[in-house]
């Protein structure tokens, strides 16, 4: 598929926008491990916070398609950035645009959008992972208020986030279909943050636990109807996985662009070490799997564009992208070779974060379970 | 055809394994986190005979032969392969390269201190123009009088902070290229050599790694090591076994990764039901262990070939090849399985996949390894 005019001017704006505002600071975040503010701050003006909101709700009612370029860009720069983008948008936003009522919407969705506050998503327990319909974490109407007692764990922005979309177990004889969604609002009573998560890469993005004791939830924050917490998180996550699709291409782009770079300029046996075939090569397939993933990350994002059910698409553009990103990552490395071990030059940094594309929203394995699930289905 | 190790490479191996797991294995994660190895694991490594593995008793070594140095290596790397690089750097490119190359009068003034673990070795051949390209090194070495004068930087150095001597490529003959290098022994604290700051790695993070740099520093001649002008040969030489110990690394770090991913395996509870009841899970390990045993196959035969004396450049560079290939695909499969967890420094296999990343890298790239095998394959 080839992109609009309009595409390519919106991809241009982003490139710009963050090879002169977070590129810069990419490398210093990661190895401080630090939350810029000042970065959310410059993505709230660019509009890219509030990028799946329409504009009534003061976002900017983007289409996928340039959404998945947004995030692309910034990962290409800076995968900790595109995280934090893309949970806010796909994770926080989203599911109270898709399933709130009118007055949550208004409530909610304008200071997202705006970005004057991040939107984060709660739903992974230690105990469940790729089983997310296991989750343990109860609410328990009591008068006007919900009473919500768990923990949720890996969550990307807990502790730089203001609003949770949270899942939790309402009915337990009804297994997933016993599962509710909530919004929870930082600072609320017995909600508190766990401490933050030491990672192998991404480590200038928020990774924490959301702990709730005895925490007491209005009624009217509740999402949607009671028992329909499982179907939204799968269709908010069908959606959240071409994001990060679109994150593994944007870094595997970026370390791409770097290894060609490096190629020319590197010289070895007299010579740029691009001269030689077995480099050619590798950098042939490189290209060609990002090319493959790219396709399949617009596509999917074309066909949610259109309404269309994209559900098997978005599952195989992230696990391709993730699969081939990661290989494409450890392929940079080696053209750079001692240097790539190296955090001087970036491309370690790239291998460590993009490892996180295999495993968040869903891992490689639960991919393949949905793509089986729609051929059998 | 016998794969059986004898009975004392076994009593040498359940050796190591005991002390990696007791004494390495539960700090592993704290010198990684604090990216450096105590010095007290020097001095229990000295005291067990580990920083002379196969020096001879004369010189205070353990006399253990190559297989058996290879094995320790292995289970050395499955506790904490940053102390692995250490510690197969000061044996292999240091202290044999003494014993192999050196006069009596080197043997007898290193060989003792090395095993003893009073100094640390650390080896030197890449520079900042020349990594794969080995040959083109332009750190230069005029010989002037009774000594060599020394000018140029080094780079990627394993121990470089805290090593006491230094094996160093350098250029005699320039015009010679790769047949105009002399291998020299220097002297920390020689006036002139300066090592830099210690760089930051993805993984093998406590092993200490910096530049060198000389400027007009005067190595005494006595302190060549084998001939003038032959030192590219003693590079090559020291190469085929440190590729072998590499793939015993490799070997190391991805048996590791695989015990770890089958203990989680069995533990972790998802859709009520341990992990390895999936066939997914199932097929995952089986591979794993499939690659492990054919990549320790390949490092086994090479280091036999080598301790028959016998030349193994094909043999070594295809054992590494494939075992730093296979353990980079297996620390990936068991961050996998590890799910989230596994991206968490809280669980070993995070480190196992930065750790494992420059196996792939030193001692020759992969390329490299292709470029050797290749000219074999080629050659007649």
């Amino acid at each position: 598929m080839k992109l609009s005019q309009k595409h390519e001017e919106f991809r241009q704006k982003i490139r710009e926008f963050a090879e002169a505002e977070i590129e810069p600071k990419a490398s210093s975040l990661d190895e401080k491990a630090e939350f810029s503010f000042d970065t959310v701050r410059k993505l709230g003006e660019m509009g890219i916070l509030g990028m799946v909101a329409p504009k009534e709700y003061g976002g900017t009612g983007h289409d996928t398609v340039s959404y998945s370029i947004a995030v692309e860009e910034i990962s290409r720069v800076c995968g900790s950035t595109g995280i934090t983008v893309a949970a806010h948008n796909s994770l926080g936003v989203y599911p109270i645009y898709l399933f709130g009522n009118e007055e949550q919407k208004r409530k909610y969705i304008p200071p997202l959008a705006r970005g004057e506050k991040l939107g984060s998503f709660g739903l992974t327990e230690p105990g469940a992972g790729s089983d997310a319909a296991g989750t343990k974490t109860t609410a328990v109407l009591d008068g006007d208020s919900y009473v919500v007692n768990g923990t949720k764990t890996f969550i990307t922005n807990a502790s730089v986030g203001e609003t949770f979309v949270i899942t939790a177990v309402t009915d337990k004889t009804k297994r997933y279909k016993g599962i509710s969604s909530f919004i929870v609002e930082k600072g609320m009573k017995g909600f508190t943050i766990g401490k933050k998560e030491n990672k192998m890469g991404l480590r200038g993005s928020d990774t924490a636990t959301l702990i709730f004791e005895d925490l007491q939830i209005p009624k009217e924050n509740l999402l949607g109807k009671e028992g329909e917490g499982f179907k939204q998180f799968m269709i908010t996550l069908d959606g959240g996985r071409i994001s990060i699709g679109a994150m593994a291409l944007g870094i595997a782009q970026g370390a791409f662009d770097k290894a060609l770079k490096y190629a020319k300029e590197r010289e070895q046996f007299g010579q740029p070490i691009a001269n030689f075939q077995a480099i050619q090569w590798k950098l042939a397939d490189m290209a060609t799997q990002l090319e493959a993933a790219r396709h399949m990350i617009y596509h999917s994002s074309e066909l949610k564009d259109k309404g269309e059910r994209f559900i098997k698409e978005s599952a195989m553009a992230k696990l391709y992208a993730s699969e081939v990103g990661t290989f494409v990552t450890y392929q940079a490395i080696q053209i750079f070779g001692g240097y790539g071990y190296m955090s001087e030059y970036p491309v370690e940094r790239y291998l460590r974060d993009i490892k996180l594309c295999e495993i968040g929203e869903g891992t490689s394995e639960i991919q393949r379970i949905v793509i089986a699930r729609e051929l059998l289905r | 055809m016998d794969f059986e190790l004898t009975e004392e490479q076994r009593m040498v191996k359940e050796a190591a394994a005991d002390f990696a797991k007791n004494t390495l294995a539960p700090r592993a994660e704290e010198f990684d986190q604090n990216e450096e190895i105590p010095k007290d694991i020097y001095q229990e490594l000295a005291s067990l005979g580990y920083m002379a593995i196969m020096i001879p008793e004369e010189f205070g070594g353990s006399n253990f032969d190559f297989i058996s140095y290879i094995l320790i290596m292995e289970e050395f790397a499955k506790a904490c392969a940053a102390l692995e690089i250490s510690i197969s750097v000061h044996n292999s490119l240091v202290g044999d390269a003494i014993l192999r190359f050196g006069t009596p009068e080197q043997k007898k003034k290193y060989l003792p201190i090395l095993a003893k673990g009073e100094k640390l070795g650390a080896y030197s051949l890449t520079e900042p123009g020349s990594g794969t390209d080995a040959g083109s090194l332009r750190t230069s070495a005029v010989p002037k009088d009774d000594f060599y004068l020394l000018n140029g930087t080094k780079t990627f150095v394993t121990n470089a902070g805290i090593a006491d001597l230094f094996v160093v490529f350098v250029s005699t003959k320039p015009e010679l290229k790769s047949k105009g290098i002399s291998c020299l022994l220097v002297e920390k604290g020689t006036e002139g050599f300066s090592i830099g700051v210690s760089e930051k790695k993805m993984g093998l993070k406590a092993s200490d790694t910096r530049e060198l740099s000389f400027s007009d520093c005067k190595i005494p001649k006595e302190n060549l090591l084998g001939k003038e002008n032959e030192g590219f040969k003693i590079a090559l030489s020291l190469l085929d076994p440190s590729r072998i110990a590499v793939g015993a690394q490799s070997i190391g770090i991805a048996q590791a990764a695989l015990d770890e991913s089958l203990k989680y395996s069995k533990e972790r509870v998802q859709f009520g039901q341990p992990l390895c009841n999936f066939q997914a899970i199932q097929f995952k390990l089986a591979d794993m262990a499939t690659q492990i045993d054919a990549a320790r196959l390949l490092v086994h035969r090479a280091a036999y070939i080598h301790s028959q004396g016998v030349r193994c450049s094909r043999e070594a560079a295809m054992a590494k090849l494939y075992a730093s290939e296979a353990a980079n695909r297996i620390v990936n499969e068991a961050v996998q399985i590890h799910g989230g967890y596994g991206y968490m420094k809280e669980y070993a296999v995070e480190r196992y996949f930065r750790d494992a990343r420059v196996t792939e890298i030193y001692e020759g790239t992969s390329e490299a390894q292709r470029i050797v095998i290749s000219r074999h394959l080629l050659k007649d």
